[in-house]
């Protein structure tokens, strides 16, 4: 079920703001892969265009190809909609359906795939929550709405919302920059165990974040302020944190930017 | 706040107010708002309390001196001795025309404001607002006329054909005439409550938050099925106050139904018959003409149309307050 990306030459806009520039990169399956960088260097932006978010924006188009192991997501006839069941996605900010229950939340995947039946809900609903370390804290208030978690329960109720479809590729866009410390943790050490299923793809601020539970880094800069965000390079994790081979990643990685 | 200026800032009006002053001058423009505000909110209810009570009182006495059942009767002959009055018609008619209004108004309203909010392109999305803005400065005796001299001989085509297909329903039975009825006036009370329905509607789906649809989005959600998931949900109460405030509207419409209703007291199985009539359109045709014990037992129809928009008022707000914890507005 994990597949492997395989982006080359990707160009993504905003209008006619050129938001970063000729990107290629390949995507491990089973793996982690963070994308670190400082403000605007487009890291979110190329992660929403891995599962056609960006043109969702207004005036967002992209140039250049993303395959996901043999098919190619820009390709002509391909339904974006289709494309984003396979790929999920996780945000910056907890966002789950506030006007359903914590079981409709992670059923709401499968419903949209035309699944009905309540025998296979209530056992994807289980396996996702358990997947997404949440069950112990909610098996007794299903129907109650999500909400009402903390939002760390949140954000691993979104985790769960989005594995319950059975994704090829699992992006997530800072998805513990609005919790605390703990909750954190409890994020992390889900993704070190969702990594044997799916593909990971992490955006962070945090840099003990990406050398924690990732396992290949990529850097990405842009050269001056409504410049395009490039990417600077990619490698393993360890590599980029001890001894990159670009001097602009180790400035950035060590506090010496600007 | 006590922060001073620098002197390039200073007007020419003096020089920047020292801290000290600066902030005594804010307390006392506090107290001024204080009371201010404090005062309109007493006076609102000062208001609200005189109109009660002046309704109250005048109603009182009117049904005191009522000889027919009040709420059953379907006779109107205030100036007779002893006085018969009954509201049965005007209640039904008031309720009927407006449950037609909102019935044909909230559906086409929602369609327009998610069309505006989520479908059309921006370069049609404004003019079809401004549009709709329009169609409510529109003045209500306007709308009356337009109904009288163009909706009600254009209906007629409309009402043989309900006749044929849904006249053995009794509810559609129409058997010719001047299309004056109930039916007619709920038609035009929706077009006349539609924009405010809309422009409510269209506001509060516009701030539907980008959040959880782009949740809905990249769960694989077709447009259609983003709104249904989180547009919708988040709008449920929204909607509901502007279909209120639509009601209230269309409950409370004098000039239009007047002009257009050929009014009676009578109550009729067909919403198609001519007949019928309003608590405001009674209270409009009947004002001028009406004695002392008449205007008294008009104001007591009033009371019972002010009791009636209360109470729709309460059932929005118990609608809303029983889905609050499932409320958007808790995101």
């Amino acid at each position: 079920m994990a597949k492997r990306i395989d982006v080359s030459g990707l160009t993504a806009y905003y209008g006619n703001f050129r938001a970063i520039d000729d990107i290629s990169m390949t995507v491990e399956p089973r793996s982690v892969t963070a994308f670190i960088g400082p403000s605007g260097c487009g890291k979110s932006t190329f992660l929403r265009t891995l599962n056609r978010m960006h043109e969702v924006t207004a005036g967002g188009r992209v140039e250049g190809k993303v395959m996901l192991d043999d098919e190619d997501l820009y390709g002509p006839g391909v339904d974006p909609v289709s494309v984003r069941r396979t790929i999920g996605m996780v945000f910056q900010r907890p966002n789950p359906f506030p006007t359903m229950s914590i079981y409709d939340n992670v059923a709401a995947g499968l419903r949209l795939n035309g699944e009905h039946r309540k025998k296979d809900l209530d056992e994807v609903v289980e396996r996702s929550l358990k997947g997404a370390n949440l069950w112990n804290e909610v098996k007794d208030r299903l129907n109650r709405p999500g909400s009402g978690l903390s939002g760390g329960q949140q954000q691993r109720l979104c985790i769960a919302r989005a594995i319950a479809v059975e994704p090829q590729v699992l992006l997530m866009d800072e998805p513990c920059s609005a919790l605390d410390p703990i909750s954190t943790l409890a994020i992390e050490d889900l993704i070190g165990e969702l990594k044997s299923r799916f593909t990971i793809v992490i955006v962070t601020h945090n840099m003990q974040q990406a050398a924690r539970v990732s396992d290949r880094t990529a850097f990405f800069n842009l050269a001056e302020v409504g410049a395009p965000g490039k990417l600077v390079e990619i490698d393993d994790t360890e590599r980029i944190f001890s001894n990159p081979s670009v001097q602009a990643t180790e400035d950035y990685i060590s506090g010496r930017f600007g | 706040m006590a922060i001073e200026t620098p002197s390039a800032t200073a007007g020419p009006t003096g020089p920047p107010a020292s801290p000290a002053s600066a902030k005594g001058a804010t307390r006392k423009g506090d107290r001024i708002f204080l009371g201010l505000s404090r005062g309109s909110g007493i006076t609102l209810l000062v208001i609200m309390a005189a109109i009660a009570v002046f309704l109250t009182w005048r109603a009182a006495l009117a049904i005191s001196a009522d000889e027919a059942s009040f709420l059953t009767s379907f006779e109107w002959d205030a100036n007779a001795t002893p006085p018969r009055f009954g509201i049965a018609v005007l209640a039904f008619g008031t309720v009927v025309s407006s449950i037609i209004a909102m019935v044909l108004a909230v559906p086409v309203a929602v369609g327009i404001a998610l069309f505006i909010s989520h479908y059309a392109p921006r370069k049609l999305a404004t003019p079809l607002g401004y549009v709709i803005d329009l169609l409510a400065a529109v003045p209500s005796i306007v709308y009356g006329l337009w109904g009288a001299l163009f909706l009600v001989p254009h209906l007629t085509g409309l009402y043989t054909w309900l006749d044929e297909y849904l006249g053995w329903t009794h509810i559609f039975r129409y058997e010719g005439g001047a299309a004056r009825s109930l039916f007619t006036v709920g038609i035009l009370l929706a077009i006349m409550i539609l924009p405010i329905v809309t422009n409510v509607s269209r506001e509060v789906f516009r701030q539907s938050p980008k959040m959880q649809e782009e949740a809905a989005l990249a769960l694989g959600a077709t447009r259609w099925e983003v709104i249904r998931m989180s547009v919708l949900p988040f709008g449920r109460s929204g909607v509901i106050s502007a279909s209120m405030l639509g009601l209230g509207r269309a409950l409370g419409e004098t000039m239009a139904v007047a002009t257009v209703l050929s009014p009676s007291f009578l109550i009729k199985a067909s919403l198609l018959q001519p007949g019928g009539g309003t608590f405001a359109q009674n209270i409009a045709a009947g004002f001028k003409e009406a004695g002392g014990m008449g205007r008294d037992a008009l104001i007591a129809s009033g009371l019972v149309l002010f009791v009636i928009t209360l109470l729709v008022n309460g059932a929005a707000r118990l609608i809303i307050a029983r889905r609050k914890e499932y409320s958007g507005a808790n995101a």
